[in-house]
């Protein structure tokens, strides 16, 4: 199963296996990650399960789809390496995939 | 004071579908939303998204549902109070006592928490000190355009009325929009509008900026922006206003004394009722064993809730279970039979 490494604001490091298929933003919630709220539940509709993805994954992850960079305008923070975390879906190829929590989510 | 049998907080879906089933067993309600319009998360987040999961409804956007919701609710007499948020529920001897932001109050045997995920709220800019300047120089929506005249404004954002306004401010104002990328996702029309004003001179645009700091002693004074590449400017501003849509709030809600379980509230799977009596929680703000955050679901807590407000609300009268095919005092509130 592939192991992502979630890094809180607080350089707090849970590394979680998650199941192919799920997506990041659910991986983090069902393992009480704190600080992905997913307000809207995977939709891409609220940006606030919004992370930064370390500069080595950023471009390994399949590109945003449209939607995604307009809701990002509206993340908290927003970066060159921001994604919505809910638009992420983790497979073995993101095996070792580290993402950071942003201090807010809005 | 307004005294009605139920009090619905939230006028989404499953807010306005409680209010059918109250008034359906004859209970009168009132609804009360911190939006200015009907709808909650299916009007605000997505107006023109499908939903394909509503029984017998086999696709609908969110604003097609709100306004067959409405259209369900229309035999019925509902006061909405719009742009109204409750901030204060306390109990009086009997019944609960509901404040609300523009200090309406309401008493109540019976509120009914639709809240979806809390309050909307504007999301603000990130920067700390904005606060200090919040509704003097820092706004997050416009109320009044004419104090704007004359001044420099700066306008952050990239959507619909970010976009919007820089255009109507740059007619009496000198406007810089900054927005984090170069792609705007408002109206064709407008992004195109606003180019040209850009090419006459009537709107400084900075793209892939972000807001790092604002300055001034008492009044703003200027602005520092930065972009991509670490490039900073200093920016003059009198004015700054933020467009970055809403988030969703749990707000006053958590001061009620009710058990919470991270952001929802928890209740009983047979009135919904959560630990204080006569509040109820219905939707996606509630939570117990199993619960699926799905319309349908709230479909289903509202109405249970709202049978339960009936034995506080009439408690010398025996609630008996009707169907609206046959039982004629249903089709009488329907409006469907003298």
């Amino acid at each position: 199963m592939p192991k992502i490494t979630y890094i809180t604001s607080e350089n707090e490091t849970h590394t979680i296996d998650v199941d192919n298929g799920l997506t990041v933003m659910e991986g983090a919630v069902q393992n009480n990650i704190p600080g992905i709220d997913a307000d809207c539940g995977g939709g891409m509709a609220c940006a606030t399960c919004h992370v930064y993805v370390t500069e080595d994954w950023f471009d390994k992850l399949p590109k945003k789809e449209d939607g995604e960079e307009d809701m990002l305008d509206m993340a908290y923070e927003p970066k060159k390496n921001s994604r919505l975390s809910c638009q992420i879906v983790v497979s073995d190829e993101l095996d070792g995939l580290k993402v950071n929590i942003p201090s807010k989510q809005g | 004071m307004i005294k009605t049998d139920a009090l619905i907080i939230g006028a989404g879906p499953t807010g306005l579908f409680t209010a059918h089933q109250l008034k359906l067993i004859g209970l009168n309600c009132e609804i009360v939303d911190n939006l200015d319009k009907i709808g909650g998360q299916c009007i605000e987040l997505y107006p023109d998204k499908p939903i394909y999961d509503i029984p017998a409804v086999p696709e609908c956007t969110g604003e097609e549902l709100t306004k067959n919701l409405i259209n369900q609710l229309k035999p019925f007499d509902i006061k909405f109070h719009l742009s109204e948020r409750v901030e204060e529920v306390k109990k009086d001897d009997v019944n609960w006592i509901v404040k609300t932001s523009n200090g309406k109050i309401f008493s109540t045997p019976n509120v009914i928490i639709a809240g979806g995920v809390g309050s909307f709220e504007p999301r603000k800019f990130p920067v700390k000190e904005c606060e200090k300047f919040e509704n003097k120089s820092v706004f997050y929506s416009v109320n009044d355009k004419k104090i704007f005249e004359g001044k420099t404004v700066a306008i952050f954002g990239g959507g619909d009325s970010a976009l919007d306004w820089a255009v109507e401010l740059s007619k009496n104002s000198k406007v810089n929009l900054i927005h984090r990328r170069e792609e705007f996702r408002g109206a064709q029309a407008t992004v195109n509008k606003v180019h040209a004003l850009v090419k006459e001179g009537k709107i400084n645009l900075f793209t892939k900026y972000q807001m790092t700091s604002v300055k001034g002693n008492g009044l703003l004074e200027s602005i520092d922006i930065k972009n991509d590449d670490e490039e900073k400017k200093n920016i003059k501003a009198d004015y700054v206003l933020g467009f970055f849509g809403l988030i969703m709030q749990l707000g006053p809600i958590a001061n009620w004394g009710l058990n919470l379980n991270k952001k929802t509230i928890e209740v009983d799977t047979e009135k919904f009722e959560t630990n204080q009596k006569g509040i109820y929680a219905v939707g996606d703000i509630c939570s117990y064993p199993g619960k699926l955050r799905l319309i349908l679901s709230g479909f289903h807590e509202g109405a249970l809730a709202a049978r339960a407000c009936f034995k506080l609300a009439r408690p010398n009268e025996k609630y008996r279970f009707e169907f609206t095919t046959t039982s004629s005092s249903l089709l009488k509130r329907l409006g469907k039979k003298e």
